[in-house]
């Protein structure tokens, strides 16, 4: 082996390694469809490349005996506006099973991308992929529900993207000012 | 009498009587009503709006529609720096402003990887679980009110105000601190802080009592609250629950034990979880249980903590601030165990700016109601207001 891969291996948190360790499983079965996995000392994660794969993922990791990832803790939507492109970043643990953590990125296109929900691995992701579309404007196949839900329905534009321009008026009320 | 037939449309039902006449019946079904229950109602503790659909007193189901006090929390972080984010972030969960600061401190601080003095982590400690006991007063107290018992909140509120006293003579205001700051404090204690923080312990230990007395063993409270909006384990987890809410459905899970942060590992404390001789597990009233029975635990902590701190002359808690906050580029989800469950923030630093790329804060209060719709089928209208009672959100978090 790599001396330098190895030294960067022992570098290595506890954390990171029992990362590492439930990565490889989904590896393993999901082969291409998943990237290599990214040691990121505060956040390690993987990203799903073969997007249409990711619910069948969603689901190996929930039910898989040895990944256990009951507990969706957070689902963010993000901007990639160099990329061109939408994506979310997911924050998996396993509560009462194992101590492993991980997150998961997806990423979809800017214009008209879509994204398969996973609502009905994890409810909670009803509400956050509700808010991942308000506010970023990717739709979630599968979504039992896909509306607006802090802004208010007739809302124009999606204000988290970066190059968001604030609508003039609203109802007639002036917006920026 | 026998029954010849029944049609769908319009629930037609069709039978012989027993002297041979037929009978058709149109039209069976009650009309359901659809009963909207807020934004303006005292039992949504805010500005929520539940649209219920209503069968008769049963409630058929109950979508809540959130948003009212949307600001975009999100969007003016990518526009002022770290530091300038922390006094928006106590107005998240207005009721338990400290544990928000800690939750998002903690969080740049493993992106800075800095060194927090010891004395800064136990002050930190104290006010957040002071903060802790005064926001569960808060939900419990109105859930009292919730369900028509007047009293026990004028209790809670009384012993409230001696911690918000307390935090107002720390930090120079009485709910929206900003006195944890990235990397230490805004200001060190007062001098006879101990003394104080000591005396108001022993003070609330026997109120803690009585208030159990007055409210959680009070047969009415009981009979409101137990089995009422159960709510099985694995589904809580499944719906994202955590701090109380996960607790009262018999899960012991506290990031403060599970994923512990600042100086939790040192102090001895339990967890408490309903053993459902007194509530049924995922009630109602577990879910107040775990509450009453926190504040004993925070007091522990309290006490531990005053102890421990040490004492050191000519203290600065500003010294170790970074002059200029700029992480390194990467990535990072921090949380720390909120009154009301899991805060949490996801940052993004690009590693050049002094502005966060992308800061999501996970609200626990929007978690947990996201479980409303499926809690709701079937409960009588006042049971619907018990059970938004115990989920104790505040909307300040839930619509960021």
């Amino acid at each position: 082996m790599d001396k330098g891969m190895e030294e960067a291996g022992n570098l290595m948190s506890a954390m990171v390694q029992e990362s590492k360790a439930a990565y490889d499983i989904i590896r393993e079965r999901f082969g291409e469809a998943v990237s290599e996995f990214d040691a990121n000392p505060t956040m390690p994660f993987f990203e799903v490349i073969d997007n249409a794969r990711w619910g069948d993922i969603a689901l190996f990791m929930r039910d898989n005996p040895r990944l256990k990832f009951n507990y969706m803790a957070c689902l963010s939507g993000v901007d990639y506006l160099a990329e061109g492109k939408l994506g979310i970043v997911c924050n998996f643990e396993s509560i009462g099973n194992f101590t492993h953590r991980i997150a998961v990125k997806v990423k979809c296109q800017r214009d008209g991308g879509s994204i398969p929900s996973v609502s009905c691995v994890w409810h909670t992701a009803n509400w956050h992929e509700r808010e991942a579309y308000d506010m970023y404007g990717m739709v979630f196949d599968g979504h039992p529900d896909l509306r607006r839900i802090l802004c208010p329905e007739d809302w124009t534009g999606f204000p988290l993207r970066k190059d968001y321009q604030v609508q003039e008026t609203y109802h007639g009320i002036k917006v920026p000012y | 009498m026998q029954e010849l037939g029944k049609a769908e449309v319009n629930s037609t039902r069709i039978t012989r009587q027993d002297d041979n006449r037929v009978i058709i019946e149109k039209d069976l079904d009650t009309e359901y009503m659809v009963l909207s229950m807020g934004p303006q109602h005292p039992s949504t503790h805010g500005v929520l709006r539940l649209e219920c659909v209503t069968d008769g007193e049963v409630v058929v189901e109950a979508e809540p529609y959130l948003g009212y006090l949307h600001r975009c929390f999100e969007k003016y972080c990518e526009n002022v720096d770290y530091p300038g984010i922390v006094p928006y972030t106590d107005r998240l969960d207005y009721l338990a402003g400290i544990n928000n600061e800690l939750a998002y401190c903690i969080t740049v601080e493993k992106l800075l990887d800095i060194e927090i003095p010891r004395r800064v982590e136990f002050i930190r400690v104290i006010t957040a679980e002071l903060n802790r006991i005064a926001s569960h007063l808060v939900a419990i107290g109105t859930y009292g009110i919730d369900l028509g018992a007047f009293t026990p909140f004028l209790f809670c509120f009384r012993d409230r105000e001696i911690i918000l006293g307390l935090l107002e003579w720390i930090s120079g205001a009485r709910m929206l601190y900003h006195y944890v700051w990235i990397g230490g404090l805004s200001y060190d204690v007062p001098a006879d802080f101990r003394k104080r923080v000591s005396e108001f312990v022993s003070y609330f230990k026997p109120k803690v009592v009585e208030l159990r007395q007055l409210l959680t063993e009070n047969e009415i409270f009981v009979k409101r609250t137990k089995g009422v909006g159960i709510m099985p384990a694995d589904v809580a987890i499944n719906y994202g629950w955590s701090g109380p809410m996960l607790r009262g459905s018999g899960v012991k899970w506290d990031l403060r034990r599970d994923d512990p942060y600042s100086i939790y590992p040192e102090l001895q404390f339990d967890v408490p979880v309903p053993d459902g001789k007194f509530s049924d597990v995922g009630d109602c009233l577990s879910r107040h249980l775990v509450r009453a029975l926190e504040m004993d635990e925070s007091l522990k902590i309290i006490e531990q903590c005053l102890d421990k701190m040490p004492e050191v002359d000519g203290f600065n808690s500003r010294a170790l601030i970074p002059k200029r906050i700029r992480p390194k580029a990467g990535e990072v989800y921090g949380r720390a165990e909120n009154p009301r469950g899991e805060l949490g923030f996801y940052i993004q630093s690009d590693g050049k700016s002094t502005k966060p790329l992308r800061c999501k804060a996970r609200s626990s209060c929007f978690v947990n109601l996201s479980a409303m719709k499926d809690l709701s089928k079937g409960q009588l209208i006042p049971d619907l207001v018990a059970i938004i009672g115990s989920i104790d959100i505040v909307l300040g978090e839930v619509d960021r």
